[in-house]
């Protein structure tokens, strides 16, 4: 059993040996494997889209994924939603010495197989190993290149716009709790962790109206509908009985005491339209395998209140605020 | 599941919303109707009951919430306790960001305190097992429905020899907590809806017992919307009716004679004692202390520590919000000093609190 040592991230012979026999092997493309210091890369026509983001998940592997297919996806994410072509990434580790080098294998075989199937390559990355105790197994930044072409973001939200969501909610938050340590629940939930390239670009061929996209990850949707509403002069109203959340997803949560509207996703997208484009684009990305579960869940109104409201299923409207601390289980 | 149902029961529960508009208001004023239950205090706000009922009926929230009700000075032990380093503190999630008179165990795991949140009071015999070298304090903390997985912890550690694991111990019963509020002068309380979770183990026959005693009306019931709602109606045509009894809506879970076997292990490791309610002060009969057997689980004899006489900060509204006498923006700090991020008082901190509830869904 190999094991990752101290010497695999202090740029000698073994980091060499990692990079070539691992990185190399499964990442391989023309630019990443010329080995320079620095990757160089053709002029992009269009508006270059950059983001960042660091992945920290425990567990390392979930049912639907793991870090390597998190830190892919969260990143090529991040720039569909922004309307972009995702074109490059990186790719940066940090690993606890004494990590197990065939866990490590198939994070980098699950990075390979999901930015391959998004047409992206990794075309520059590094790793560092800390002494035992000072990581919690792995951690992985990921910085993604894409490219804009066609999608010119109108943030201007007016009443009517129709808010759809791409697929059920809280799935991969609710995963990732269940199989927390000391938290041995059977169960079938499973993470939708996936690329969103696709969907999106189904969405910006259906309509020129579209107002915005986010995916709604950490603090889950309501917090993203607090985010989109923020500076604006509107409201939205969500319709409980319009959620998609699956049975187990809800069991669990309340179980927990949790909302699913504040539980992370992780493969899916809210999208703002235009009332005369909605049904068209809710339509479009229904064909979709990971978008077949889309809804619309609501509306932009013109309260001015600049809130998010929800009508329950008994016919009530409450405020949907944003999720505020750390999600913590209650006591019974 | 029982969860599955839920869909279907909206259509009912509407329905009987709707009846229980037309029900005639016999004492013709408001009917002060109080829960005491965290949950349901939650489902009711999460789905807007509150909203769709007649104006008459006022819901109260009663002391049911059991991060709300714990004292200052169990904090300030368990904080204490957290400074020693051969202390790992185990405890449920919601107990973490409640604020002691100085920082909460959050801020103290930020500084470095080794706490762990755990899902079951028997995760820690495995936490014990796993750190030999280490001691594990449980805050043990809830009412009767933490009270029987806290004991079986106890037995199975005194059963397997277990000597680094101690619970500081909080727990409280309910029926006497209830008897305090409907002898306190400055809330007149109609009808009860009655912890449907807590009835599970101890049964209807306590709460019956109080509704005949006092000529209160309760109600035992589940925590779905249609549970709330069909309780809400039959304790009206109950108040209408003078039907001084307990009634149980959810035979689907709740026995007459309770859970026989908990209420016996609680019977093994626990007697009854005084304790001391956040913003309440001491109800007599309302906690349980650990049995001479098991004394060496007692965390406060194991490191020799007392409770503090600790206050609730002045201003703090908790001690009237807790017995349904004001409402959370009746207090000055609600919204202004005290919101979610940044608590002052405990019922701004647990999702089953009263202030939380409140802030998070009538903003």
């Amino acid at each position: 059993m190999e094991l990752v040592t101290l010497a695999h991230g202090s740029g000698g012979t073994e980091s060499a040996k990692l990079i070539k026999d691992l990185f190399f092997s499964y990442f391989n493309n023309d630019i990443l494997c010329t080995q320079s210091d620095a990757s160089l890369i053709n002029p992009i026509p269009g508006v270059l889209a950059v983001t960042t983001d660091s992945f920290v998940v425990t567990p390392l592997f979930f049912p639907g994924g793991d870090i390597g297919k998190l830190a892919v996806c969260g990143t090529i994410n991040d720039l569909s939603v922004s309307g972009a072509t995702p074109l490059y990434l990186t790719a940066g580790f940090i690993i606890e010495e004494g990590f197990n080098m065939c866990p490590l294998e198939k994070i980098v075989y699950s990075m390979a197989k999901v930015s391959k199937l998004a047409n992206v390559k990794i075309i520059a990355g590094d790793t560092k190993v800390v002494e035992k105790g000072k990581c919690d197994g792995m951690y992985i930044n990921t910085t993604g290149f894409g490219v804009v072409e066609k999608y010119a973001p109108n943030h201007k939200l007016t009443a009517g716009d129709q808010i759809i969501v791409s697929g059920s909610l809280g799935d991969h938050g609710a995963c990732i709790m269940s199989k927390r340590d000391m938290l041995t629940f059977e169960s079938r939930l499973t993470s939708d962790c996936a690329p969103l390239h696709e969907v999106t670009e189904v969405i910006l061929n259906a309509s020129s109206n579209v107002r915005v996209m986010r995916d709604p990850t950490r603090g889950g949707l309501a917090t993203t509908l607090n985010e989109l509403i923020e500076n604006t002069d509107k409201s939205m109203l969500i319709y409980e009985d319009r959620l998609p959340i699956k049975e187990e997803v809800r069991s669990f949560c309340d179980l927990l005491g949790l909302d699913p509207l504040y539980v992370a996703n992780e493969g899916k997208l809210v999208c703002i339209v235009s009332q005369e484009d909605s049904l068209k684009v809710l339509k479009a990305i229904q064909n979709h395998p990971l978008s077949k579960d889309a809804a619309i869940i609501g509306e932009v109104t013109d309260n001015r209140s600049n809130k998010v409201y929800l009508k329950t299923y008994l016919g009530a409207t409450k405020r949907l605020p944003m999720a505020t601390g750390e999600l913590l289980p209650r006591i019974c | 599941m029982e969860s599955l149902n839920r869909f279907k029961d909206i259509e009912l529960t509407k329905r009987i919303l709707a009846k229980t508009h037309k029900l005639k208001n016999r004492p013709q004023g408001s009917l002060n109707i109080m829960e005491v239950c965290g949950t349901h205090t939650m489902s009711i706000y999460k789905s807007g009951i509150d909203k769709l009922l007649p104006s008459y009926i006022n819901l109260l929230s009663g002391p049911g919430c059991p991060v709300c009700v714990t004292d200052i000075s169990y904090i300030d032990a368990a904080l204490k306790l957290s400074e020693n380093k051969e202390v790992i503190i185990a405890t449920f999630g919601d107990m973490i960001r409640v604020p002691g008179s100085s920082g909460s165990l959050s801020s103290a795991r930020a500084n470095g305190a080794h706490i762990k949140i755990v899902y079951s009071p028997l995760d820690c015999i495995e936490l014990a097992r796993s750190h030999p070298e280490k001691e594990i304090v449980f805050l043990g903390i809830g009412f009767e429905t933490t009270a029987p997985s806290i004991g079986l912890t106890i037995e199975s550690a005194f059963h397997h020899s277990i000597t680094n694991l101690s619970i500081l111990l909080n727990l409280k019963t309910m029926p006497y907590a209830m008897e305090n509020l409907i002898f306190d002068k400055s809330i007149s309380i109609d009808a009860f809806i009655c912890p449907g979770h807590v009835a599970a183990i101890i049964g209807t026959r306590p709460f019956d017992a109080l509704a005949k005693k006092y000529h209160i009306p309760m109600v035992i019931t589940g925590f779905e919307c249609l549970d709330i709602v069909g309780a809400i109606y039959m304790l009206i045509e109950m108040i209408n009716n003078h039907a001084y009894r307990c009634e149980n809506l959810y035979k689907r879970i709740v026995k007459s004679e309770g859970n026989k076997t908990a209420l016996a292990l609680l019977d093994k490791v626990f007697e009854v004692t005084d304790s001391s309610w956040r913003g309440l002060g001491i109800i007599p009969k309302t906690g349980l202390s650990l049995k001479s057997d098991f004394k060496d689980f007692n965390a406060l004899l194991k490191f020799g520590l007392t409770l503090p006489d600790v206050k609730v900060p002045p201003q703090c509204l908790c001690s009237d919000i807790l017995r349904g006498v004001k409402k959370p923006p009746d207090c000055l700090l609600y919204k202004t000093r005290c919101t979610p991020s940044s608590p002052i008082g405990a019922c701004m901190v647990s999702s089953e609190g009263t202030c939380m509830n409140f802030y998070k869904y009538n903003n």
